[in-house]
């Protein structure tokens, strides 16, 4: 599986999402910033970081990266696009998904485990995961809290576009489970064609036991097995 | 000259003098202010140096003793460990969000100059009083600052510690520690030779910001200081990632010779301390520099603190492998000047010798002074003072519950999830635990660090409580599996011209030196903060240790949690504490006063040994040393999945449930296991006590056969967790 990784100047976790990678047998390339095609990639990931410094607003200046027109025209054609927390961020900004992310509610930025319940298990990035199941993927963010208006929320919803949910240990999506105040406790959507997912958790931080957990690992084996099921059957 | 001029730049009468005879003629007003800031107490150690010259710094282990930009220590496998600890505590007490964020700036780039990529930092804080609004600001803005800089440069803020004590009301310590990996291959040095090698400037660009922020750092604050708001650095962690990323590789291109962070003082220390290393001199023209604004003169030029810059020596004819790498991460690299024979660094502007002075005047050649000591009259009166008639003025329970919830010992986490802790996914014990251990990708190895001062003992005996500070350090190491390797520290104290300030100094140091010594752990650099003052207070003296330890099997680290219930409970050294000191003193009784209990290195060295020799054979299930608050304290730590019941024999029980005596562990091992431990305990000749048993939802303790207190697990933690949102949300 050819897979290759977005590093703009200020990313900072596009190393954290290749080691991921390898730990689970697979060898992703990185692609700088400046380049301008990503042609012949089976998967593109945007990682987390403070692109450009966060500077004018998060993922704003990203957007104008040579290498994202690209980008936009790869998901565009079915490309699958995955972007983490500053990725997500990106994603909104160039238009690949709805909505925006604010600053936490309680302004300050927040790093912690956090209990997500999966809602969709009919897409190519959680088909390991069960419906309902609740994981554990950290957040690692101060802007995270999704923002739509009412007309593209119940757009969401309706079409099931809302991937992963905040949730409390027990699975109920509330305000306790909710870190900082998305609607709907909303933590990552996919686009109405099910290629692009945008997620502020971090999956690549939870495939290894030593460091504190393994439930981002599905959803990168996920990937894998439907770009396995996509070359034997061509589908 | 007019004496005016040497005195605002900082120079004594005596200083100008010894300027003079080092010049052999008047110096103009540039070189004046060059031998200021370099002479400042910040870049000179003029002060301290003859104490510190007293640390042990050599061990097999030490690749880099103190004199680098940080020091370096083997851990095998062909890597090392790169780290240093420094303050930043001026600047945060008037700017606390730039103040603490320019700290990390600052730390890192010390560690990465060396050619090491930083993969942790730890920050120590000390405010005032958590009640007062002021306080609040500044924890506020720090906490900010440090995961400012620290979240978006990606390196994770792993450990530190916070105390609040009235004698920071007015002058917050904000340390920053930062620890790096490397490959011995690529170990690089602030050192300028080869005569006829380029001199570049890379980086940022060079603006009017931060001028004296080193001469600053050298004076009490006071009333006048706001207006001084300008000496404080403005941090752009964006540039410092590239810059990062751009050093790292040029430093593994071989391409240079030698590079140096501009810090303190900026491009004056950077150039001289380069060219006295390497005893060679320098020649810039300070019009070739790169300005964010017009109109500069050499002397901003030279004393600028702009951020985010570097000076480096490329090997002749590499200059333009350098512009290259610095071009792709979007950065000016600009040559400067050049390497000379004569010792001398000489500056020009447009072609003109603006200043020439032999470098190592400016450094080898700083005055150095013995200061006077004098014991304070607080001394003798509380070491003598009596705490016999303590008592408890209500239940012990309660005791406990109000020790949880004080800011002291609360729950830091308000402060660590706004760190990112994880960025790297290297974290393998995270803020919370004794120490924070992370992974070195590639071996099974990991690295323990910590920063550890509990300043109120230094004050009450600063012999004893700065070898308290390396022991508290050391346990915390051990008791996460790591064997305790080398120190940095962060010496804040006041103002050393006071002879009982400076007394202070000399003998926290000297326990430094002698704990270093037995628990061998040299020191391999540091800083010195003196003239933590406001408006002629003293803070409490506060040398913040910074130790690094080794992880042979990451499979084998130990956490501070009970994994589960039926462990065994077992104490490690004497089983009862002393009041003098403790946290429970100075909560309930609004006193601090007391003898410590005796010091005995070497009875520790064997216990802290003794410990990881049990972690290597696998037999503890978990452990924590004991600090503030004593036992019931530790165990109500341990006790987040299950409780404990515990029962202990002695004569005081205040004493025994929240008396303090470092050196002392509380670890547990299955119950098949504990006849081993006690039968290994006996052979190292070190006392191992069964305390008990962990289970159940409370903390249960008994005293001599009778229950003196039962605490829900969940009320502990609903204390520990709710002060500090409560105060500062």
């Amino acid at each position: 599986m050819k897979i290759g990784i977005v590093r703009f100047p200020g990313s900072n976790c596009e190393v954290d999402v290749w080691e991921a990678w390898r730990v689970l047998g697979q060898e992703p390339k990185m692609l700088w910033h400046q380049e301008t095609s990503v042609r012949g990639y089976d998967l593109i990931v945007l990682p987390g970081g403070f692109s450009y410094g966060d500077y004018l607003r998060t993922g704003a200046i990203a957007r104008f990266s040579p290498i994202m027109e690209d980008v936009i025209h790869f998901a565009h054609e079915g490309g699958m696009v995955l972007g983490i927390c500053n990725g997500f961020q990106i994603l909104t900004e160039c238009g690949l998904l709805p909505g925006a992310l604010l600053r936490n509610k309680d302004l300050h930025f927040l790093c912690q485990p956090q209990y997500l319940r999966v809602e969709r298990t009919d897409l190519a990035f959680t088909s390991l995961y069960q419906e309902g199941e609740v994981i554990q993927i950290p957040i690692n963010h101060g802007e995270g809290n999704y923002s739509i208006d009412d007309a593209g929320l119940k757009e969401l919803e309706e079409n099931g576009q809302v991937v992963f949910r905040y949730v409390d240990k027990t699975g109920v999506e509330n305000e306790l489970g909710n870190p900082n105040g998305s609607r709907h406790n909303i933590a990552g959507i996919v686009n109405r064609t099910g290629n692009v997912l945008g997620m502020m958790p971090h999956p690549e931080r939870v495939v290894e036991e030593i460091v504190g957990g393994t439930d981002g690992q599905r959803l990168l084996l996920s990937l894998v097995q439907a770009w396995e099921r996509r070359m034997q059957y061509g589908a | 000259m007019e004496p005016r001029i040497w005195r605002e730049m900082g120079l004594t009468d005596e200083e100008y003098e010894r300027v003079k005879v080092l010049m052999g003629r008047e110096p103009n007003e540039l070189e004046v202010g060059i031998f200021g800031v370099m002479w400042s107490e910040h870049c000179s150690y003029k002060t301290s140096k003859p104490i510190l010259r007293r640390f042990p710094t050599e061990g097999p282990q030490v690749l880099q003793g103190p004199g680098e930009n940080a020091g370096i220590v083997d851990i095998g496998d062909g890597l090392a460990v790169v780290f240093k600890m420094e303050s930043h505590n001026h600047p945060s007490a008037l700017e606390p969000y730039q103040g603490a964020a320019t700290g990390v700036g600052g730390i890192l780039r010390d560690v990465f100059t060396m050619g090491a990529r930083p993969i942790a930092v730890l920050d120590p804080l000390r405010f005032g009083p958590l009640e007062e609004e002021n306080t609040r600001r500044l924890v506020r803005g720090v906490v900010e600052g440090i995961g400012g800089y620290g979240n978006s440069i990606g390196i994770p803020t792993v450990a530190g510690d916070v105390y609040f004590h009235e004698s920071y009301r007015g002058n917050p310590l904000v340390n920053a520690m930062a620890v790096g990996l490397l490959e011995h291959r690529h170990i690089a040095k602030g050192v300028a030779s080869g005569v006829g090698n380029p001199v570049m400037v890379v980086g940022a660009r060079t603006g009017r910001d931060g001028i004296h922020g080193a001469t600053f750092a050298s004076v009490e604050l006071s009333e006048e200081s706001e207006a001084k708001r300008s000496a404080v650095q403005v941090g752009d962690p964006f540039m410092e990632k590239l810059l990062m990323e751009a050093c790292l590789e040029l430093i593994q291109s071989g391409a240079i010779v030698g590079i140096q962070d501009m810090g303190a003082a900026g491009l004056t220390s950077s150039s001289c301390e380069m060219a006295s290393r390497g005893d060679s001199g320098i020649d810039m023209d300070l019009s070739l520099v790169p300005r964010r604004e017009t109109g500069m003169t050499p002397y901003e030029i030279m004393l600028s603190e702009s951020q985010e810059r570097m000076l480096v020596v490329p090997k002749a004819g590499c200059e333009q492998e350098v512009e290259a790498v610095f071009h792709r991460w979007g950065l000016e690299a600009v040559v400067v000047g050049k390497v000379t024979a004569d010792g001398m660094l000489r500056l020009l502007e447009n072609g003109q010798v603006v200043a020439e002075i032999p470098a190592k005047a400016l450094t080898d050649e700083a005055p150095l002074y013995h200061r006077p000591t004098r014991e304070p009259e607080y001394y003798a009166r509380l070491k003598e003072q009596k705490l016999d008639g303590v008592k408890a003025q209500k239940g012990y329970g309660e005791i406990l519950l109000d020790l949880l919830g004080s800011p002291n010992l609360a729950s830091k986490s308000w402060v660590y999830r706004q760190y990112d802790h994880q960025v790297g996914t290297n974290t393998v014990v995270k803020p919370g635990g004794d120490a924070a251990v992370l992974r070195v990708r590639g071996t099974n190895k990991g690295l323990g660090m910590t920063t550890d001062c509990n300043a109120r003992y230094v004050y009450l005996d600063p012999y004893v409580g700065g070898a308290l500070t390396v022991v508290e350090a050391a346990q915390n190491l051990v008791c996460v599996g790591a064997k305790p390797l080398a120190i940095t520290d962060c010496l804040n104290f006041g103002n050393p011209e006071k002879p009982e300030i400076f007394w202070q100094f000399e003998q926290a140091c000297a326990g430094i030196a002698e704990a270093c010594l037995v628990l061998e752990t040299p020191v391999t650099g540091g800083n010195v903060s003196l003239y933590n003052e406001t408006n002629g207070e003293a803070i409490y003296p506060t040398p913040t240790i910074g130790m690094v330890g080794l992880v042979e099997n990451l499979e084998q680290v130990v956490r501070n949690r009970f994994s589960e219930p039926g462990e065994e409970i077992l104490l490690l050294g004497e089983v009862s504490g002393s009041l003098a000191g403790s946290e429970y003193l100075a909560l309930f009784e609004g006193v601090e006063a007391g003898a410590l209990p005796p010091l005995d290195l070497r009875e520790i060295k064997k216990r802290l040994d003794f410990m990881l020799s049990l972690i290597k054979e696998e037999l503890v299930m978990s452990a924590h040393d004991l600090t503030e608050g004593g036992l019931a304290v530790a165990l109500a730590e341990m006790a987040e999945g299950c409780g404990a019941r515990v029962s202990v024999q002695g004569e005081n029980e205040l004493e025994l449930l929240f008396g303090e005596r470092l050196g002392r562990i509380l670890f547990t091992v299955k119950p098949q296991d504990a006849g081993k431990v006690q039968e290994l305990a006996q052979h190292a000749g070190v006392s191992v006590t069964r305390l008990g048993e962990s289970g159940g939802e409370a903390i249960a303790m008994t005293v001599n056969g009778v229950m003196m207190l039962e605490v829900a697990i969940a009320d502990c933690q609903r204390v520990r967790e709710e002060t500090l949102p409560k105060a500062l949300n």
